[in-house]
């Protein structure tokens, strides 16, 4: 009689090797995950019309501190802009006087908000173009990265229950076309 | 002493005139604040550690823009001012975030840059050191996980098949 072969035992699983297998699974999936996420973040875009706005709080040149979500029942303009941004030049005078045609009102407010720049620079600049509004530098562009900007000058306006209400990536051309990005949103 | 003054009065005054010339420049020095005292080596020491905030992954002192001009000559400004290296680039990476910084700091996420590479290299060695036992192991070490009785059952039917082999 033949005795089988098949019954011969299988050698012990090495349990060492396992964990160590487990913790390097982990390990992958996991960096994967951040991976993921990262680029999840990058392919959001900007921040959508019709949206909440980001809350931020700016200190501005002058050590005052402006906080969005303080600004509710306002039209809040919004702007991204820096000294090296020849772009930014071109809207800049157009910008202070549309500024000085509402700043008479109490429900609309313009914040300049200094895009990777040296104050001594933004200073320049703000004197050049006799800028009156309220304006800070993006400290360690945090506000730019909630709003997820392109680049400069970007304008985005918020209405007075704090939506996105309108955004521009270029410079305006003209103070009537910043009007009539604002006008509609008042006496709503 | 009032023989040795009118003797020496030329060179006196020459020596005096020297020490006013020499105060007065310091003076002027000083005063300007001056940025012109701060070579283009040492702001290139400081902003070669640093990254353009706007282009991306172009050091600082070798970035052609205008903007990088500007934070080239805040760095000047700074040096003029008696900052030291550490204090700009804290002052940089607090203004324009971590992403300036050329060897950002080890926390947070960041952190995982700095130990995947040690955690990748002792996974290795440790994938190394088993592949390596396994492979020097040997023949014999594997036979007592065999019990007795089926080791004695498998060598009988070994023999036979050999034994049958040789009938063939």
């Amino acid at each position: 009689m033949q005795e089988p072969i098949q019954n011969l035992p299988k050698p012990p699983a090495s349990k060492g090797l396992t964990i160590w297998a487990a913790l390097g699974w982990i390990g992958l999936f996991g960096l994967l995950g951040i991976v993921a996420l990262g680029l999840l973040s990058k392919q959001q875009g900007p921040v959508q019309i019709g949206k909440a706005a980001p809350d931020f709080t700016l200190t501005t040149f002058e050590g005052e501190q402006i906080k969005l979500s303080e600004l509710r029942g306002k039209v809040v303009v919004v702007n991204f802009w820096a000294s090296w941004c020849k772009p930014c030049e071109q809207e800049a005078a157009d910008m202070e006087t549309a500024w000085r045609l509402y700043k008479d009102r109490p429900d609309v407010v313009f914040v300049g908000i200094d895009w990777t720049d040296t104050e001594p620079a933004a200073m320049g600049y703000l004197q050049k173009f006799d800028i009156t509004y309220p304006n800070g530098p993006d400290l360690a562009t945090r506000i730019s990265q909630a709003y997820r900007t392109t680049g400069v000058p970007e304008t985005y306006i918020i209405d007075q229950n704090g939506i996105l209400v309108y955004k521009k990536f270029s410079p305006f051309e003209s103070v009537s076309e910043i009007q009539s990005a604002i006008d509609p949103l008042l006496g709503q | 002493m009032a023989v040795f003054l009118r003797k020496n009065r030329f060179g006196i005054a020459w020596v005096l005139g020297l020490v006013a010339v020499l105060l007065w420049s310091g003076a002027v020095r000083a005063q300007s604040g001056s940025t012109a005292a701060v070579t283009d080596d040492q702001v290139n020491d400081v902003a070669s550690e640093l990254y353009c905030p706007v282009c991306e992954n172009t050091p600082l002192d070798v970035c052609p823009t205008q903007a990088c001009a500007q934070w080239r000559d805040l760095i000047r400004l700074k040096l003029s001012e008696g900052w030291t290296k550490e204090q700009i680039k804290d002052y940089f990476a607090e203004q324009y975030g971590i992403r300036v910084l050329g060897t950002p700091p080890a926390t947070g996420l960041t952190a995982l840059l700095y130990a995947l590479p040690y955690l990748a290299i002792l996974v290795g060695a440790v994938v190394l050191y088993r592949v390596y036992k396994a492979l020097v192991k040997p023949q014999g070490t594997a036979q007592p996980a065999v019990p007795a009785a089926e080791q004695t059952i498998s060598d009988e039917y070994i023999k036979r098949v050999e034994a049958e082999l040789r009938k063939r």
